[in-house]
């Protein structure tokens, strides 16, 4: 039983409708390939795809895929073995200007010897001549927006997992960005954390109208969150399969997960990560 | 945070510790009376005390001290600059750092004292022999401290901040620095302990001005109770050292301590 049993709109089953906005991000031919003394690992193989500007994509594989591999090469972090990255249609030979990035290991990404507001402010000091009292209007606020208006002060080791993932988000959003690349950011933080957190993506999404590429492991938070899903099959890593996530903007954890259509696109879903383990793919070695 | 800080345990260990200062004044102006050593050459400690006290009233002594911390001072100061400098930047070139590994774990080793005669050569007795002893012992300490810090470095945050744009110096100044603080701190409060041990022995052995030297002068004058006296005013100067540089890391490195999980002690 491979195919659902009900249409989904996917790169698979029918041509998308050709989308007119600017490509935000546009990956062509990625190859990536660890070289160590006598081993070579093939993190990502042929990887093609692009993100319009103002969607919310998420991108969903098993782990060891080449997930965290594409973030860093999207990033600018990574010189890719071969293929190009282009963000907003410039070629990515180091962290574009615009994009911010949220990774999975908060804990480790915040600076321990500041505050949470200087963490959170600290990227705006180097991004452009902000003014002072600006840029502190704009950490009040990404806090605010977080929900940790009243934690300014205190240093992101006195945080829980959560709120400190929160700081991350906020400085994030406190940048202003057009791109934004998250890598796995909630895979640490209990269910109920994790469920405000999808929201507050969701809403910070639909109030800013910024880009974002969404990356993760969890095939139920992809459907839940994207607009888009990319299914990115197991090694040898291409893109598995493009589903077009045709549910109501207004998103609720317990609503929209009893819905029909999202058990219909999340078993879809599923179904193509199986089949990829042992079928063809959509676009296979060159 | 951290339990003890103020309130009862805080006086207690304080008055633990006149408690114990006390017992051992009077343990060394007892016992040596008991002893009654011939020679005199463990006077009682109030013995000790007029002769101190006759020798602080003196000009020569706060020369000796003046000299004593001056040579410590500079030799310290020198060692910070070159040790963080240097260490900073073999920390952060990787190959630099794997191409000078052995030669560091070559000379680190050498005891600066055998330097002595060198430093006589160079400098005969003048405060430039205890200068470039104190340099030569507390640079290590500074060096091998800064590397560890700047290897330190996680490289989640480094990418963070890279992601958002901060160049190499921001990143020097709000990465590298930060994370190699605390151990730029421990380097130099082991330096400064060091440099002092060194710059004494320079005085002792070579006679360059200062408490060592006045030490050999009492010795071979036969002035025993100031002899001692001198001592006790060198351990005094390595205890202030000591607390200083620890008052700083308290107020500065908070963070670190409560990272770590670390008591203050
Ligand atoms: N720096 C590296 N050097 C060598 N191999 C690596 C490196 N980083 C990741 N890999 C390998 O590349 C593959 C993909 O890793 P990663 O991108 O972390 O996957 P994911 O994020 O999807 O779990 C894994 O097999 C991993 O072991
Ligand atoms: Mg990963």
């Amino acid at each position: 039983m491979g195919e659902p049993r009900t249409e989904v709109l996917s790169a698979r089953t029918g041509t998308p409708p050709e989308d007119t906005r600017a490509r935000m991000l546009d990956v062509r031919g990625l190859r990536q390939v660890y070289a160590a003394q006598d081993r070579h690992v093939e993190a990502l193989h042929d990887l093609t795809f692009d993100v319009r500007a103002g969607e919310l994509v998420t991108l969903v594989g098993p782990s060891g895929c080449g997930k965290t591999t594409l973030l860093r090469l999207l990033a600018g972090l990574l010189r890719p073995t071969s293929g190009d990255v282009r963000v907003e249609g410039s070629e990515v030979n180091g962290p574009p200007p615009g994009t911010a990035v949220v990774f999975q290991e908060y804990g480790r990404s915040l600076l321990p010897w500041m505050s949470v507001a200087a963490n959170v402010g600290l990227p705006l000091r180097y991004k452009r001549k902000l003014g002072r009292r600006h840029r502190a209007e704009l950490v009040a606020r990404s806090l605010a927006d977080v929900d940790l208006a009243d934690v300014g002060d205190a240093y992101p080791w006195q945080l829980s997992g959560g709120m400190q993932q929160r700081v991350a988000i906020a400085r994030a959003l406190a940048y202003e960005p057009r791109l934004l690349l998250m890598d796995e950011p909630f895979a640490a933080v209990d269910a109920q954390t994790r469920a405000d957190l999808e929201d507050l993506i969701r809403s910070i999404w639909r109030s800013t109208g910024v880009t974002v590429l969404f990356i993760t492991h969890d095939i139920d938070e992809a459907v839940y969150l994207g607009e888009r899903v990319i299914v990115l099959s197991s090694s040898p890593t291409v893109v598995q399969d493009d589903v077009t996530v045709d549910l109501p903007a207004d998103r609720d954890q317990l609503d929209t997960r009893a819905l029909t259509r999202f058990v219909e696109l999340r078993r879809y879903v599923y179904a193509e990560i199986r089949t990829a383990k042992n079928g063809p793919a959509l676009q296979g070695a060159r | 945070m951290n339990a003890g800080r103020g309130g009862p345990g805080r006086w207690g260990a304080a008055a633990l510790g006149v408690l114990g200062v006390a017992c051992a004044a009077v343990i060394s102006e007892v016992v040596p009376r008991v002893l009654a050593l011939p020679g005199g050459v463990l006077p009682p400690l109030s013995e000790i005390v007029t002769a101190l006290s006759g020798e602080v009233a003196t000009g020569a002594f706060w020369e000796s001290l003046l000299a004593t911390v001056r040579q410590w001072a500079l030799g310290l100061a020198f060692a910070v600059v070159a040790g963080i400098g240097l260490g900073a930047v073999l920390g952060s070139v990787g190959w630099l750092r794997r191409a000078t590994a052995s030669t560091i774990e070559f000379l680190r080793p050498i005891p600066s004292v055998a330097l002595v005669p060198l430093a006589v050569l160079l400098f005969g007795t003048q405060l430039w022999s205890a200068v470039l002893l104190a340099f030569y012992a507390s640079f290590w300490q500074v060096l091998v401290q800064t590397l560890h810090g700047a290897v330190d470095v996680d490289p989640v945050v480094d990418e963070t901040v890279r992601c958002y744009g901060l160049g190499p110096l921001a990143r020097i100044r709000h990465v590298l620095w930060p994370t190699a603080l605390p151990y730029v701190v421990t380097g130099v409060r082991l330096a400064a302990g060091v440099a002092l041990i060194l710059v004494v022995t320079a005085e002792l052995v070579i006679g360059s001005p200062g408490l060592g030297q006045q030490i050999m002068a009492a010795q071979s004058g036969g002035a025993t109770a100031l002899v001692y006296g001198l001592i006790m005013v060198t351990g005094l100067l390595g205890l202030l050292v000591n607390v200083g540089v620890r008052a700083v890391e308290r107020r500065r490195l908070a963070w670190h301590i409560s990272v770590r999980g670390e008591v203050a002690a």
